[in-house]
């Protein structure tokens, strides 16, 4: 990692005789006060491999140290969380003695210096950090940022990531069946690679990584520790630089193969009592796997290094320790059942080894040969550090605030056609057929809405001993300008997204994990944003009552000094009674009718605040995002989902990036049954801009359609529960007709705004390929 | 009853999905399914072996090449030898190849990518324990699901004068076209059987298309296994008739 850190020449088996000082320690990441405090707390200089195990697990990838104290003020709990953070994954109820269990996480610098790679171990990671806890992973997805589609590096890095991603899950055998893709030039030298995964478990049989039971046996399974990924967590706690491609030694090799016959070997030994906890081996490898087992338990664990199965020859204690080699899990099963467990890792080939035992002397041990190499309060090393830093108002926020929308002219009617085009056919909104179709997404006889049908895709849950099968909705993504123009507003709108995404589908949103992806915390204006970005999240999940279960944080994205955009990624899960009873994006037959569903007191238009049509047409990325006010917005979500659960609608979108107009349009090009066209009449008042009526966004809006002879019922719905109904149009004919309908007669001709269905097709459909090249 | 005889193997990932299919979706209709574990040696009373995909050792080496060799396949082997009916889906019918019961081999893509979408298939040639009831010319809609799956046969005229060619991709209407070839088979080739035509291999999924419920691939794979229901029992059957 650092140079010359693995250049020192060590004898086979053991450290190098090298002075573990101050100066060794800052080649480690450790700050001078954190050398001090590690030695003070020790009583003694820490040993080589201490050093490595100690500058791990208080990196910032594995400690939170600068995230803890915002973190802490997130709500976590509801009448349906099993499992809030703290453990592998959340665990919430679904009912009929089931529960899911699901987490997101990133792997972004790994994928960054080597993308098919980084991606694919980011799969593995999430999927074992799923079944650890006793759960089969039955959907995954994916949310991916990338910078400008004519960056050099981009085509290449989309290419390697989505082949990854799928390589992995594919083999693995989970459908991915959510998630998005977007790109900003913020991310030009810094992807984001968010990888989510859900797994479904039975309520009473939720296993954790605990190790309890002074005297139980620790086992090792899976793949042999070598030493690839050494440091692996210290390069995801680090910036980029011009030399970060010469960390690709520290990018781990994923194996889906492995990774499927552990996952069904230990889903097999959970059926039996033998367990009594089993942690993946992640970041930091059997380092931060051991350590936290020893501290959720208040025990300690002993392990003898030489038992543990090796991939290379002469690998020293230090290498063992820090190795981030995939596809491994560490177990403690109940003494005098080893047998049963090896035996079942035996009939799935699987290498396992008896390599330690769990101890009261809340102490992690580490020995070679019996040689003593590392003995550590497990304690010191879990609770890690936490930081206040320092927070600071960002200086861009005066000049993006003071964005006004006269500065921009108005379009004229006539250049809508090509407006909406152009939109459509932006990266970020375009069909990402292209990605999705290289993942398997209907794999385990579970996928309801395919991706790309609607915000959420939606995976079948069966129920033993019933005919009737629940939905399990899931959503992931973020609104990144809105976040970077206003990080408390702009995060609480990440979270209305996804709900709005979860309603449309006719699912009861039910909780979140997140993944919140920032640039140095080092950096006042970076942890200014991160702090509001937090307090936004933690307010807007309480107010919509949709607990935060798990989650994951990365800092340091940043490339020679240039941070992302702040980009918490919300992913959310929701329950569908019937999984039969849902809806899709596309309108579904000419002759249904069409309304718009929106809050109360609002205008039908948007802000162009941090909107698409902002950055899309006039490269801007400025403004002010218009608010999310729950008690107005909770109308528009409850009506939408009581739509669709009731089938009423034919279709649901809500409207998102590009506006009122552009959701008309995907919801025109994406039917199920081919493309249809669009009739529609949009009331404009006297001093209304074209572009915010039709490309200005706001939350909770969402385009329904729905069969004539419901247009009562869908109206009822609507209204009884306070929300805005407004019937625009009829579905049908081969064009998208928008006609902007004055109040008085002076400011609307009646001409209506002529898009060509096929045009709109072209855009839509070759918008990623085309900007990709 | 019909016993569906399921091979688990290590990397099978559609095990789960076709034993689904054939104990659960088709039970009322007289199925039944059981896991084979590779590492068995015979099948039991089984009355039919389904050989289903996934990535069995991780695709490593060539694709079906080292589960081909499991002592499970030898007594598939057998099994069909004596006209057993053996379909082999996706990764299966890669082993199928791979283990001499069928000809031909799958490649890459000519995409070079993994493909996950619907297609469609026209059913033709000879008739197979998992065809026989469907009209010739009848078009099917289920999913695609892999990265290698262009089939390249040394002969494939032989194999089209023989009648072997049971499954073609085609457009919806049914054309057999270049542009709906999703891999680049020869012929559009999306499965085949054996001489004696009791062995079938494709590379789409029927297993996927058995629930309407399912990403409304359709019901249109049911067909195959109520083929082979109707082939056990030696009732008269007529399947998939165009509504």
């Amino acid at each position: 990692m650092r140079p010359g850190l693995e250049d020192r020449v060590a004898s086979p088996g053991r450290d190098p005789a090298v002075k573990v000082d101050q100066k060794a320690a800052a080649e480690h990441g450790l700050k001078p006060d954190e050398w001090k405090r590690l030695c003070d707390r020790l009583g003694r200089e820490p040993s080589w491999t201490e050093l490595g195990i100690v500058s791990v697990m208080w990196s910032e990838h594995c400690s939170y140290k600068s995230s803890r104290v915002h973190l802490k003020n997130l709500p976590t709990e509801g009448p349906r969380v099993i499992q809030g953070p703290g453990e592998n994954a959340g665990v919430v109820d679904i009912g009929d003695g089931q529960a899911v269990v699901f987490k997101m996480e990133s792997h972004n610098h790994p994928s960054f210096i080597e993308p098919y790679q980084g991606a694919a171990t980011g799969v593995g990671g999430i999927c074992r950090d799923v079944f650890t806890m006793g759960a089969r992973p039955i959907a995954l997805a994916d949310c991916l940022r990338f910078g400008r589609p004519d960056h050099p590096k981009t085509a290449y890095l989309v290419g390697g990531v989505v082949a990854g991603i799928g390589g992995y899950g594919n083999s693995f055998g989970v459908p991915n069946v959510a998630g998005d893709v977007q790109f900003d030039p913020s991310y030009d030298g810094n992807i984001l690679v968010n990888a989510f995964c859900l797994g479904l478990a039975r309520k009473g049989r939720i296993f954790k990584g605990t190790a309890s039971g002074v005297g139980n046996p620790v086992l090792y399974v899976g793949a042999k520790t070598g030493r690839d990924g050494i440091h692996g967590a210290t390069m995801a706690s680090a910036e980029f630089d011009e030399h970060s491609e010469s960390k690709r030694p520290a990018v781990q090799v994923g194996d889906p193969f492995m990774e499927k016959l552990l996952l069904e070997a230990c889903l097999e030994l959970m059926e039996s009592d033998a367990l009594v906890g089993i942690q993946d081996m992640g970041a930091a490898g059997l380092t931060s796997s051991s350590v936290e087992m020893a501290a959720r338990a208040g025990a300690g664990i002993e392990i003898e290094l030489s038992k543990v199965p090796q991939r290379e020859t002469g690998m020293t204690p230090y290498e063992i320790c820090l190795s981030e080699s995939q596809e491994r899990m560490l177990l403690v099963v109940h003494r005098g059942r080893e047998a049963e467990a090896l035996a079942i890792f035996d009939k799935w080939d699987l290498d396992a080894a008896v390599i330690g035992r769990v101890t009261d002397s809340g102490r992690v041990v580490m020995k070679m040969n019996g040689d003593v190499c590392a003995d550590l309060p497990a304690d010191l090393l879990a609770e890690g550090l936490k930081y206040d830093r320092p927070r600071k108002r960002p200086r861009y926020l005066a000049e993006t605030e003071s964005f006004e929308v006269r500065s921009i002219a108005d379009p004229a009617e006539s250049e809508v056609p090509s407006l909406v085009e152009s939109l459509l056919a932006s990266p970020s909104v375009a069909s990402k057929e292209w990605v999705w179709r290289q993942y398997d997404h209907n794999v385990r006889h579970g996928t309801v809405l395919r991706p790309g049908a609607a915000g959420a895709g939606v995976v079948r849950v069966l129920i033993d001993g019933s005919d009737r099968a629940k939905g399990v909705a899931i959503t992931a993504g973020c609104l990144q300008r809105m976040v970077y123009l206003a990080p408390y507003e702009g995060s609480r709108l990440c979270v209305a997204e996804a709900y709005a995404n979860l309603v449309a589908v006719g699912a009861t949103p039910l909780a979140v994990t997140d993944c919140l992806n920032f640039g140095s915390p080092e950096k006042p204006e970076i942890m200014w944003q991160f702090a509001e970005s937090v307090r936004g999240l933690g307010d807007a999940c309480r107010e919509l009552e949709t607990p935060i279960v798990s989650g994951n944080v990365s800092l340091y994205n940043e490339t020679d000094g240039q941070a992302i955009k702040p980009t918490p990624m919300i992913a959310m899960v929701g329950l569908l009674a019937d999984a039969a009873r849902t809806a899709a994006a596309g309108f579904r037959r000419a002759g249904d009718l069409v309304a718009l569903v929106s809050p109360s007191g609002a205008s039908l238009g948007g802000s162009l605040g941090g909107s698409e049509y902002l950055a899309r047409i006039h490269g801007l990325c400025a403004g002010v995002p218009a608010p999310l006010d729950v008690a107005r917005a909770r109308p528009v979500f409850d009506a939408v989902r009581a739509m669709v659960e009731a089938g009423i609608v034919s279709s649901a979108q809500d409207v998102s990036d590009g506006g009122l107009a552009v959701c008309l349009a995907e919801c025109a090009v994406s039917g199920p049954a081919g493309p249809v066209g669009l009739d529609v009449r949009l009331p404009r008042s006297a001093g209304d801009r074209v572009d915010q009526l039709l490309f200005g966004e706001a939350p909770a809006r969402f385009v329904v359609s729905y069969p004539q002879e419901r247009a009562d019922d869908a109206e009822r719905a609507a209204r009884s529960r306070g929300a805005l109904f407004t019937a625009i149009g009829r579905v049908g004919g081969d064009r998208l007709r928008i006609t902007l309908e004055g109040d008085g007669a002076v400011l609307s001709r009646g001409k209506p705004v002529e898009l060509e269905l096929e045009r709109l097709v072209r855009a839509w459909r070759d918008g990623l390929r085309v900007a990709l090249g | 009853m019909t016993l569906f005889g399921v091979v688990r193997f290590p990397g099978s990932n559609c095990d789960d999905d076709a034993l689904r299919v054939v104990d659960e979706v088709l039970r009322p209709r007289g199925a039944r399914g059981r896991i084979l574990w590779h590492k068995e040696d015979a099948l039991g009373d089984v009355d039919v072996v389904v050989v289903p995909g996934g990535f069995t050792y991780g695709d490593y080496l060539r694709v079906g090449a080292i589960a081909a060799h499991s002592p499970i396949m030898g007594a598939v082997a057998e099994f069909a030898r004596g006209g057993g009916p053996v379909i082999g889906i996706c990764n299966g019918f890669q082993i199928l190849c791979e283990a001499g019961l069928l000809e031909g081999v799958l490649t890459r893509n000519v995409s070079l990518h993994f493909e996950c979408r619907d297609v469609h298939l026209v059913v033709e040639g000879r008739p197979t324990p998992f065809t026989h009831a469907i009209p010739a010319g009848r078009h099917v809609r289920m999913s695609i699901a892999h990265a290698e799956g262009r089939y390249v046969h040394p002969d494939v005229e032989r194999l089209e004068k023989e009648g072997r060619v049971v499954f073609r991709y085609c457009e919806p209407d049914g054309a057999v076209t270049a542009a709906a070839n999703p891999n680049g088979s020869q012929n559009n080739i999306a499965g085949v059987c054996n001489a004696d035509g009791n062995v079938v291999g494709l590379m789409p999924h029927p297993e996927r298309a058995c629930e309407d419920i399912l990403g409304g691939g359709g019901e249109e794979g049911r067909m195959l296994f109520e083929c082979a229901l109707a082939w056990k029992t030696g009732s008269p059957a007529r399947v998939g008739t165009q509504p």
